[in-house]
């Protein structure tokens, strides 16, 4: 469990642009961070924040009129926007894996379970048919599928959201990616099915030493599961830190907000504290801090740009000009 | 109050004792009933054998909720609490047994009668975007009703609907627009001003905030809170969050697959869950603690509703489960105080 010095995903820099008929969409904007070699990385934010935005163009599943227009996206070494569309596709699925919120959009509804996981392994190398069978039933198993062998042969539309969760995740896992990242894959499941998902994936990144990203806007989630955690609001990171740290002394108004938004943090009946206005469209964001209007710490100067500052021990950092003290 | 026999009182086994609730639901279940079509018919003279299929969506469930009371009604999907909430409101009739509202039955009203009470129950829905009709703009939407039903006249809606968004925090010069123009956060206000525009007194919210946001979600509980203490609002609150239900609610009822396993005032339940399942959602609910958490899931998955397992529904996935478990399902007992569980343990634990 100690991971290497040098990080396995660094980006920095990163800007995602959609071009549309009603003007340009700001999805990501100058987005940095680092993953090593076996850490959880919690990427939190609420719908609109760029995080999802952020691990699609980490894969490079960016469609018009969406575009990366800057940034740099170094992946083992190796930078990914360099790479030609064919490179980009061995990597894909292979080094780097991603498991979506909805199980459907990784499964193809008309072909059989074992289909569609011989072919992933397959087109990633040459490996015999029975071979390739056999690693599936593995992944399977290791997801937590009982009777591997009768579920291989079913389609996708005979298994539970649950269910269909972990196949998306052994098809993930199927080339032992180095790199996993997993965009809400629990939100639309029930509590006990995301404590049984969230456990496999517990106790997977612990035996493969996969990095992880985890995309979700569940604070609770991410807190038994990450070991560093990024918040994003409006297409920004504007707190980095240990899970530790930005749960229990965040320094960034925003993620006091977001804390004193969760009913588990107030006593039952109380009046929660609740952040005024809503989450601004990322069409009209000027320049300034896109939480300004929001915030009851706003003064003058945050109509500037804030930079993304770092503070305390190694890895933490706030964007913003008028932090909260450190308690 | 005085008619009604003490009996009665004592036979709404999930209502704290001594005051008559001002919605009964009385030993109801509803089934819904996939009937043979024609071809399936024609193969049974062939000996085909075909059953109808047949869902117990709710299975005899007991349920009180007294005036200014907020019940939080949980499970996990296909537990039957949506139906049970549609139940309570009116929205489906019943299978089986009687809906009371203060002690009197509401399926012996004169239609008229009916009509005046169903006013009283309203119900907000869980996705804003689709319980809004977009073609309509917010005046009609919210105002209609008010105006059909008689409590206004067509010239008083603009200043009548001004007053309801005024009173969901949202601004009343918005009224001329169309939902699609508002956000997710605002459409929850809309659908709630639209069912608070009638008046009523109890209201079933069906994850009402399961759509949003954390922080716009603070805001919609924040709401809830604020319009039951100033219009003295009953509340039967469906959720799967037990966050949420945990915040907002004076009493909770758990629900797994079409029955009622444990229910009791929110503190006590959550501090002391008796029924292994109670045990086992708890447990899996989020905190946001950062410490590296094992997570320990419950095994199994949620049982088909069109073949419940025997017994009790919870038995396959019970860690405790006897041999009893797979015969006869446990009954709703009071195991202290206001607190009623189904589970054959607590007879073990007495013995």
């Amino acid at each position: 469990m100690t991971p290497a010095a040098d990080p396995l995903l660094d980006v920095e820099g990163l800007c995602t642009r959609f071009f549309t008929k009603a003007g340009v969409v700001k999805a990501v904007q100058d987005v940095s961070f680092s993953v090593r070699r076996g850490e959880v990385l919690g990427l939190v934010g609420e719908s609109g924040s760029g995080k999802s935005m952020t691990g699609y163009s980490i894969m490079g599943l960016i469609d018009p009129p969406g575009r990366v227009v800057a940034g740099r996206i170094l992946f083992d070494g190796r930078e990914l926007s360099s790479l030609s569309p064919e490179a980009m596709r061995r990597l894909r699925g292979n080094r780097i894996a991603m498991i979506f919120q909805d199980p459907m959009m990784t499964l193809n509804p008309v072909l059989r379970i074992d289909a569609q996981m011989v072919e992933t392994i397959r087109a990633h190398g040459r490996v015999s048919h029975s071979a390739a069978l056999e690693r599936s039933r593995e992944a399977l198993v290791k997801v937590g599928i009982p009777s591997p062998d009768e579920r291989l042969k079913g389609y996708p539309h005979q298994f539970s959201g649950g269910m269909r969760q972990r196949v998306a995740i052994a098809i993930a896992l199927l080339n032992e990616p180095a790199l996993i990242i997993a965009d809400e894959p629990t939100t639309a499941l029930d509590v006990t099915i995301q404590g049984q998902i969230l456990f496999e994936m517990q106790k997977l990144s612990r035996e493969t030493g996969a990095a992880l990203i985890w995309i979700t806007h569940d604070l609770s989630v991410i807190a038994g599961l990450a070991d560093r955690i990024c918040v994003m609001y409006a297409g920004r990171i504007v707190e980095e830190g240990t899970t530790a740290d930005v749960l229990t002394a965040p320094r960034h108004p925003y993620t006091r907000g977001l804390l004193d938004s969760v009913p588990a943090n107030t006593p039952p009946r109380e009046r929660l504290r609740q952040i005024p206005g809503m989450t601004p469209s990322l069409l009209e964001i000027g320049p300034g801090c896109a939480f300004r209007s929001r915030c009851s710490r706003a003064q003058d100067d945050c109509e500037h740009d804030p930079e993304m500052r770092p503070y305390g021990a190694v890895g933490q950092a706030i964007r913003c000009f008028h932090p909260l003290e450190a308690p | 109050m005085s008619h009604i026999p003490s009996e009665a009182l004592s036979e709404s086994p999930l209502a704290p004792a001594g005051a008559l609730p001002l919605v009964e639901l009385r030993g109801v279940s509803k089934r819904f009933v996939k009937a043979l079509d024609s071809s399936m018919r024609i193969a049974n003279l062939f000996g085909a054998g075909m059953r109808e299929e047949i869902v117990r969506a709710v299975d005899h469930v007991d349920l009180g909720i007294h005036a200014r009371e907020v019940v939080g009604l949980v499970g996990e999907s296909g537990c039957g609490k949506s139906t049970l909430g549609r139940l309570a409101v009116g929205l489906l009739s019943l299978s089986a047994g009687e809906r009371l509202w203060q002690g009197k039955p509401l399926g012996s009203l004169a239609p008229a009668a009916a009509r005046e009470q169903q006013l009283k129950m309203q119900m907000i829905f869980q996705d804003p975007y689709a319980a809004l009709n977009p073609r309509m703009r917010v005046v009609d939407i919210v105002g209609e009703a008010p105006v059909v039903h008689g409590l206004i006249t067509t010239r008083q809606q603009v200043e009548y609907v001004g007053l309801q968004l005024n009173r969901v925090g949202l601004d009343p010069t918005l009224m001329r627009r169309f939902p699609h123009q508002f956000s997710g956060g605002q459409r929850a206000r809309i659908g709630i001003a639209r069912s608070l525009a009638v008046k009523p007194e109890f209201l079933v919210c069906d994850e009402s905030v399961a759509a949003l946001d954390v922080s716009i979600q603070a805001q919609v509980l924040n709401l809830f809170m604020d319009l039951q203490s100033a219009l003295s609002l009953t509340y039967l609150f469906i959720s799967h969050d037990l966050g949420v239900v945990q915040h907002i609610s004076d009493r909770v009822v758990i629900m797994y697959l079409g029955r009622v396993v444990e229910s009791g005032p929110t503190a006590e339940l959550f501090a002391a869950p008796n029924h292994p399942y109670t045990q086992a959602l708890l447990a899996e609910i989020g905190r946001v603690e950062p410490r590296k958490r094992v997570f320990v899931p419950i095994k199994g998955e949620i049982p088909s509703p069109l073949a419940p397992p025997s017994g009790c529904h919870f038995h396959p996935r019970c860690p405790y489960a006897m041999a009893k478990c797979k015969d006869v399902a446990p009954p709703l007992d009071e195991i202290a105080p206001g607190r009623w569980s189904a589970c054959y343990l607590n007879d073990v634990a007495l013995q």
